[in-house]
């Protein structure tokens, strides 16, 4: 490298040369930054999604790429034509990425019996079949028919559920229609906490 | 106020930053010094749960120095409406209204009604108290026979009208009572009243944000009832950069609200039936008077397209529509009472479905100890959390309490599909549904809740398809034919399919339904949750809509969908005068369009298209025809917005100052201390710290409260497993003011444990003057905050802060007071093992709490007040007398 092409590497030189002159672009660059690519190029499509944590409902791009084992999320970002955020996300929303591919995903069933003091693996249908089983044993043994002034009740006290404020309204109608026709009342959220 | 914007909901923060730099001042009132507080323009520190006080002399500022809206609160709300005779306010009580029945600690609401509108006689007190009736009546609050033909007073000046009352309720909160009873300052008092009220009139609109600061309290719906009145009275509400804006904590609260998971709700704020509702008329009946104005009317269209849409063509004209399939309530099923039943025997299983109440519920010991009382449990989660291992990492492994060779509860854990791995809406905190498109499937046994449910619908009814018993009948003729994508034994279900029932359909030609006006209650329509119709308007999925910002309006009615109808701001129709017109340029929103006939603006209009603004409806009309020109409040039975109650609030028609259920302080305001209605339980397993008039509270006392940080959410299972944000806040502290660390020598990051009668809790000491010291009527009391998203899993752990709470709730709501307790706190790590029952238990003695302690609620004279002045503010005479004896009714002793 001669002294002028050492000269001309400096960013300072170039911010003052060139037309960079608040160094925030080319003047700053580096080899190593202009090699570097966004996670996001590498994508083959863009769903359309929103933040899974707090109630703005920020809107967020979901990078998709795939390889040899399938599609994967490369990357989360905030969709900028959104009218409620505009493209920005929290720290959290930021690391949503991390929140959907990160090693803490557990991806197998797993039981703990009664009295047991290690997790057993189950699969999947056997343990909504012994699920089902138990719901039904749990309805029964808490029926209840009427009150004590013989109006029917027809409900059960012996289920009980928590949970929905994460969840889609589609999930939330299910749960409840079902949990309702079984007779279950104790169905509640975070709503009430 | 009760909310820490920046914090917690940072991105809509950028809004309050954009109206900042239009001009708009923008005030912080909060006990603590936030990020929020940096950036506004003022903070004002108050003590946690002293809100009311504040709001109060806010109203009262406002109506002795005639600053209300006043051709607004004329025409729009009830201020005119006179209220019955036999009424009797807080100021002749000593702190109660007339209807307390101190053995059961509730109101007979009956004397809250206005004059001759035939009022909803609630004899059946004990029932109310046992309901959150709030919500019970739907959003559109409670019904009235009639909502035409109430006597009013257009002058204001009657002395039973509701303007008159509401000034003389408010007339104690004076400036100096403010000052003694929140800690604030006149000059910081005034100066908040000022910017409020010139924030009001026809040029000029103020918005006012809460958050769960304001709702976790034993009078949490009263502290945003006395929000409301100040909005209301200064015509702040269905104007553009107005209204009480609540900001929800969870993507879809919102959503899991309107479609509830909740005891006491079908969807759309249809009250769950009750075991007094002989069938489908008794039941719409008790939602709507025969002549109240407004669309809950039509209740009739709402559950019988539901119960189209749940048991389909099972439900027939001739069997009620299969009403009796719906199970009835009869009291508290709330969350916290289920978990006290759990540790009672009385439940058997449990489904926590992306929820983790080890950690983020009150009282977590109470919690984990009714899961390790079980036959079973079901966790879904994304990842291991604490409810799911507390058989084998729960604190009370330590002090020997749970063991798991002897906890019986089974666990299944199955893992959950994440927010990009399947399809659906959230609906976000200003009723905005939008729809996540799937962006990869899930892998494993990862599946969402959709898939989930559906599932084990289709095994429990393939299970009883055969059963001859009445009780499986419900899940037999259940319509269960969502559609599926996939093959094999357990394909995923469609949310699409989903959301089109819930949208609702014309039986007869199979048509999507364009908006809820369309339902019918002869069987003809089906529809899941009507205020959701009109979410696939067209057969088009509006959740989907994504226009660009950049190429609509600020309305941007084309991203989303919002409920009811597309409309962005509710009871917009008040955007306009009472003849129609704007009230200003600037506020333009809605208006009425004389040529055309019709009302139009930049929002949907939440008002009947073509009633003019002159309209009068005759007497004896009902439902929306009955709505009068100038009745903005379509969901309200008389059209007008409630500064006064008449019904639907359990514990008051006014928002009155009562000291949280632990508190240092006694009630300068009133004999009765605490709120006469609040929910309490006696048990062992909850004690409370002695409050004022009991003896003891010395033993704790300090004020506690606690909230979110950014970069962790809630009980830390999506936070704290992750790297990034666990570095960001890597572990639990607490913040105490400089003063404080003094009294109590604790060092800057060194250890220091917080106690209350329920736990000790370590944290490390953040000594800062984010927490100021506050001057209470001649006395200094601090206040301790901490963060609560730890627990003993995940990257970074900690002691769990909602172990501290004990179970004390709001009536209307049943949600607990989490905002404000007292504690002490001590420097030092606090003792493990069976010492820190030992050391918990002494603290118990010390403070002399029994399993009585804070559950004799009524501490008012009423025969001593009865003679004193209303205008009587002079503190030697209202301040109460702590040597009272306590009262010894106790409602709960029996219980």
């Amino acid at each position: 490298m001669g002294v002028s092409d050492w000269i001309r590497s400096w960013p300072v030189y170039r911010q003052l040369t060139g037309a960079d002159r608040l160094g925030r672009g080319e003047a700053a660059a580096s080899p190593n930054s202009r090699e570097r690519r966004p996670r996001t190029v590498d994508a083959d499509r863009v769903a359309g999604s929103v933040c899974p944590y707090c109630a703005v409902g920020c809107a967020q791009n979901v990078y998709v790429g795939s390889d040899d084992t399938g599609e994967h999320v490369l990357q989360i970002e905030g969709n900028p034509d959104s009218p409620v955020s505009r493209g920005r996300l929290c720290p959290k929303g930021s690391a949503s990425n991390q929140l959907v591919t990160g090693e803490h995903r557990e991806d197998r069933v797993l039981y703990r019996p009664a009295y047991g003091t290690e997790w057993q693996e189950l699969d999947l249908p056997t343990a909504m079949d012994m699920l089902a089983d138990r719901v039904l044993d749990a309805r029964r043994k808490g029926w209840q028919e009427a009150d004590a002034d013989g109006k029917p009740l027809r409900r059960t006290q012996g289920i009980a559920s928590l949970g929905g404020a994460t969840l889609d309204n589609e999930e939330n109608y299910l749960i409840k229609k079902l949990f309702t026709a079984l007779g279950a009342v104790q169905i509640e959220n975070q709503a009430r906490i | 106020m009760g909310s820490n914007m920046a914090e917690a909901h940072p991105v809509g923060f950028q809004w309050v930053m954009e109206a900042k730099a239009r001009g708009a001042r923008v005030l912080h009132i909060d006990p603590r010094f936030t990020r929020t507080s940096a950036l506004a323009d003022k903070h004002v520190p108050l003590r946690a749960g002293s809100d009311i006080a504040f709001l109060g002399g806010v109203i009262n500022h406002i109506l002795s120095n005639d600053l209300d809206f006043r051709e607004y609160v004329q025409a729009y709300t009830n201020a005119p409406f006179l209220v019955s005779e036999e009424f009797a306010d807080t100021e002749d009580l000593d702190g109660l209204f007339s209807g307390y029945d101190p053995e059961t600690g509730t109101y007979d609401t009956s004397t809250w009604q206005y004059e001759n509108g035939l009022p909803e006689h609630s004899a059946e007190g004990d029932r109310h108290r046992e309901q959150s009736a709030g919500e019970q009546h739907g959003s559109g609050g409670p019904k009235l026979e009639s909502g035409t033909g109430i006597a009013t007073d257009e002058t204001l000046r009657h002395p039973r009208c509701v303007f008159q009352i509401l000034k003389r309720h408010f007339s104690r909160y004076t400036p100096e009572m403010v000052e003694r009873i929140c800690g604030v300052s006149r000059e910081d008092f005034l100066d908040v009243c000022r910017a409020w009220t010139s924030a009001s009139g026809r040029e000029h609109t103020a918005a006012l944000v809460y958050s769960v600061g304001w709702t976790q309290h034993s009078m949490g719906a009263q502290y945003i009832r006395a929000g409301a009145i100040i909005q209301l009275l200064l015509g702040n509400i269905g104007r553009p950069g107005g209204g009480v804006l609540a900001l929800r904590g969870h993507a879809s609260i919102q959503g899991s609200t309107d479609i509830p998971t909740l005891y006491n709700l079908l969807p759309g704020y249809l009250p769950m039936p009750d075991a007094r509702h002989a069938g489908k008329q008794d039941y719409v009946e008790s939602i709507r008077g025969t002549h109240q104005k407004g669309y809950w009317h039509n209740a009739d269209d709402y559950i019988v397209s539901l119960l189209k849409e749940y048991w389909g063509e099972a439900a027939t004209a001739e069997n009620d529509y299969c009403f009796g399939h719906l199970p009835r309530i009869d009291g508290d099923h709330g969350t916290y009472r289920t978990v006290m039943d759990m540790i009672d025997g009385k439940v058997f299983g449990y489904f926590l479905l992306g929820q983790n109440p080890a950690v983020g519920s009150a009282h977590g010991r109470l919690q984990r100890l009714g899961m390790a009382n079980l036959d079973w449990l079901v966790v879904r989660d994304l990842t291991m959390i604490e409810s799911a291992e507390f058989w084998r990492n729960a604190p009370e492994i330590e002090t020997g309490e749970i063991a798991a060779e002897r906890c019986r509860t089974e666990v299944f854990f199955f893992p959950a599909a994440s927010h990009v791995e399947k399809e659906g809406t959230f609906t976000q905190t200003q009723r905005m549904l939008q729809w996540r498109d799937r962006a990869v499937e899930p892998r494993g046994d990862q599946r969402s809740e959709l898939w989930f449910i559906y599932h084990l619908g289709r095994l429990l009814q393939r299970k009883v398809a055969g059963s001859t018993d009445d009780r499986d009948r419900p899940l037999q003729d259940l319509a269960w034919d969502y559609r599926t994508e996939g093959d094999g034994e357990f394909p995923e279900p469609s949310a699409d399919d989903v959301l089109r029932r819930i949208n609702g359909a014309d039986l007869t030609t199979g048509e999507l339904l364009d908006s809820y006006l369309q339902l019918r209650s002869d069987g003809t329509t089906a529809a899941g949750c009507w205020i959701y119709s009109g979410v696939y308007a067209g057969g088009v999925n509006r959740a989907r809509n994504r226009t660009a910002r950049t190429e609509q309006d600020e309305t941007a009615l084309e991203w989303g969908w919002a409920w009811p109808a597309n409309r962005r701001v509710l009871y917009n129709r008040a955007s306009a005068d009472p003849q129609g017109r704007p009230w200003s340029e600037r506020k333009k929103l809605v208006w009425w369009d004389a040529g055309r006939g019709e009302w139009t603006g930049h929002d949907v209009p939440d008002f009947p298209k073509n009633t003019p603004p002159g309209f009068e409806p005759e007497y004896g009309e009902a439902g929306p025809g009955a709505l009068a020109g100038d009745d903005p409040f379509i969901m309200q039975a008389d059209g007008k917005a409630w500064l006064f109650a008449p019904s639907g609030v359990v514990d008051g028609p006014l928002p009155t100052h009562y000291e949280p259920h632990e508190s240092p302080m006694p009630n300068l305001l009133y004999g009765q201390q605490g709120s006469p209605a609040r929910k309490v339980y006696a048990r062992g397993d909850n004690p409370s710290n002695p409050a004022p008039p009991e003896s003891g509270g010395e033993v704790f006392p300090f004020v506690f409260t606690a909230a979110r940080l950014t970069e962790h959410h809630t009980a830390g299972g999506m936070s704290r497993q992750l790297a990034y944000l666990s570095e960001l806040q890597p572990a639990l502290f607490v913040e105490v003011s400089p003063q404080l660390a003094a009294e109590r020598g604790l060092a800057n990051l060194d250890w220091a444990h917080v106690v209350t009668s329920r736990a000790a809790v370590d944290a490390r000491v953040m000594v800062t003057e984010r927490m100021r010291p506050l001057r209470l009527d001649g006395r200094v009391v601090h206040q301790v905050w901490m963060p609560y998203h730890w627990g003993p899993s995940g990257k970074v752990d900690g002691d769990i802060v909602n172990d501290l709470l004990g179970v004390v709730l709001d009536p209307n709501t049943l949600i607990q007071e989490s905002k404000v307790a007292t504690c002490d706190i001590r420097p030092g790590r606090r003792p493990r093992g069976r010492e820190l029952l030992e050391y918990l238990a002494e603290y118990r003695r010390r403070a002399g709490v029994t399993v009585e302690t804070g559950t004799h609620v009524m501490t008012a004279d009423t025969t001593a007040s009865e003679t004193a002045a209303p205008e009587t503010t002079e503190p030697e005479t209202t301040g109460r007398d702590t040597t009272a004896a306590p009262d010894t009714t106790d409602r709960e002793e029996d219980a």
